[in-house]
């Protein structure tokens, strides 16, 4: 059983709202830097400083992080997870770091990417952006900014195709086999 | 996969995966904090039966930089250890509780023995006169890197080829991987390697002619026993690389030695200092190869 839950204009303007957002809670963009998870965070921390660049008429830096090294799982599957790329195209000591990631499910990830982070400096702030939230949190993790809260149930799978990966935007929700 | 044992033994898309994981490795190395948390809590055994300090050191720090806690378990180089005693020293070292057992032996085999009695990883670092595979995997990192790929290079690998695990390893991975491998060396020191794609020159100015890469040998003095050839000097004037015997290959040719290097008699200083030398990358590499090795095994316990 597949779900669609967010089709290509939902996570484009959904993408807007959250792009508004940052800059309102900000105040701006200066000294933000947008970091994506590896790898749908990348892509749709791409596209948020696309849009914030047009609306705020700055540049914005992205960078990619891979969480692979840092989590807590290690060692616990049948193969260890492919490691990726990790770019920080910036100094973040003192920066406002906007962590962004597809699905913020047990929270894991992302006290993974935040130990990440921390290796390459102090930052002043990190704040989360997700595109969907689906509870199920095992850790004291909340987002700033959220696309859309969508409750699951533990036997669900939540998927984001993305177009940069050659598939047609989309959420979909699916029980697991 | 549990253990790494030879280059032989893996499959192309094994050392792909090696490889890659490797670049995101040298990464890190590249970081103020040069360390990843990846392997916390396990433990890692060097247990070399044989005198090494390079390896052992780049083994050693990239067990460091991934986190895992070292052990080092010297062994008198002296002492003559049957293979029952071998097999006890390793299940008490395993009773230890470590996760990795890194080992260097002077006779071939022995890491494949071990891995089959133990629970534990194990990585040769180097057995006898078969393998080296780490020196082979950071050897392929180091040519990619340079060159963007492996398939068609033309690949020289000069001196004692017999002797050299390195060359041994290095001999399988190429071939997987659709290179032309010449073998250069003196007739008493090329092996019969039918079955590799390998052309053999016993002379040296046809083997370099328009190579893309060429991989020096250590002369390993503590094997020459038998009087393979008559003399340094001699082996000097016929196999070692100088500036004019280098302008015979290729333009970019890289210049590539495991170390420690014979100065004067392999390779002359003007060569291994030149722009061509990329001797040091290979010593960087092979921290982020060790790395991403030990990750990659470090995962392997549910299969086990």
């Amino acid at each position: 059983m597949t779900k669609e839950l967010l089709n290509k204009k939902d996570i484009d303007r959904v993408l807007s709202r959250i792009a508004h957002e940052i800059i309102e809670k900000n105040k701006g963009t200066e000294n933000i830097c947008l970091v994506g998870i590896q790898r749908g965070g990348v892509h749709l921390a791409k596209r948020l400083s696309a849009k914030i660049g047009a609306i705020e008429q700055a540049e914005m830096p992205v960078g990619s992080l891979d969480i692979s090294l840092y989590r807590d799982d290690i060692g616990m599957r049948k193969e260890q997870p492919v490691v990726r790329r990790t770019d920080i195209p910036c100094d973040i000591t003192d920066k406002k770091i906007i962590l962004v990631d597809d699905v913020l499910f047990t929270g894991r990830s992302i006290r993974a990417a935040m130990d990440a982070l921390m290796d390459f400096g102090r930052p002043a702030e990190i704040q989360l952006a997700v595109l969907i939230d689906r509870g199920h949190r095992e850790l004291p993790i909340r987002a700033d900014y959220v696309g859309k809260n969508i409750p699951t149930s533990m036997s669900e799978n939540i998927e984001a195709q993305l177009e940069e990966e050659g598939l047609e935007d989309r959420i979909i929700l699916q029980a697991k086999e | 996969m549990k253990d790494l044992v030879g280059i032989k033994e893996l499959g192309r898309d094994d050392i792909e995966r090696i490889l890659d994981t490797a670049a995101s490795f040298k990464d890190v190395l590249k970081r103020d904090i040069k360390k990843v948390p990846a392997l916390r809590g396990k433990t890692v055994v060097n247990l070399f039966f044989e005198p090494s300090t390079r390896t052992k050191t780049s083994f050693e720090l990239a067990e460091k930089r991934i986190s895992t806690d070292v052990l080092n378990f010297s062994v008198p180089t002296s002492s003559v250890v049957k293979g029952e005693s071998l097999l006890d020293t390793v299940r008490t070292i395993e009773a230890y509780g470590v996760d990795f057992i890194v080992i260097r032996h002077s006779s071939s085999g022995v890491p494949h023995f071990i891995a089959r009695n133990v629970k534990a990883s194990v990585i040769n670092a180097g057995d006898g006169i078969n393998e080296h595979p780490t020196q082979a995997l950071l050897d392929a990192f180091s040519i990619v890197e340079k060159k963007g790929g492996l398939s068609g290079l033309k690949v020289a690998i000069v001196g004692d080829i017999t002797h050299s695990r390195v060359a041994k390893s290095n001999v399988y991975l190429l071939s997987k991987f659709g290179a032309h491998i010449r073998l250069v060396g003196p007739p008493t020191l090329i092996p019969d390697m039918s079955g590799y794609d390998v052309e053999v020159f016993y002379n040296m100015e046809d083997g370099l002619k328009d190579v893309d890469v060429i991989m020096m040998l250590r002369i390993q003095m503590e094997r020459q026993v038998k009087g393979f050839f008559p003399s340094t000097e001699e082996y000097s004037k016929n196999w070692g690389l100088d500036e004019q015997r280098l302008k015979l290959a290729d333009k970019n040719a890289i210049v590539m030695h495991p170390g420690p290097m014979n100065r004067g008699i392999e390779i002359s200083s003007d060569v291994a200092d030149s722009a061509q030398s990329i001797i040091l990358d290979q010593v960087t590499n092979g921290i982020a190869v060790r790395m991403a090795v030990m990750y990659l095994l470090g995962g392997a316990k549910g299969n086990a």
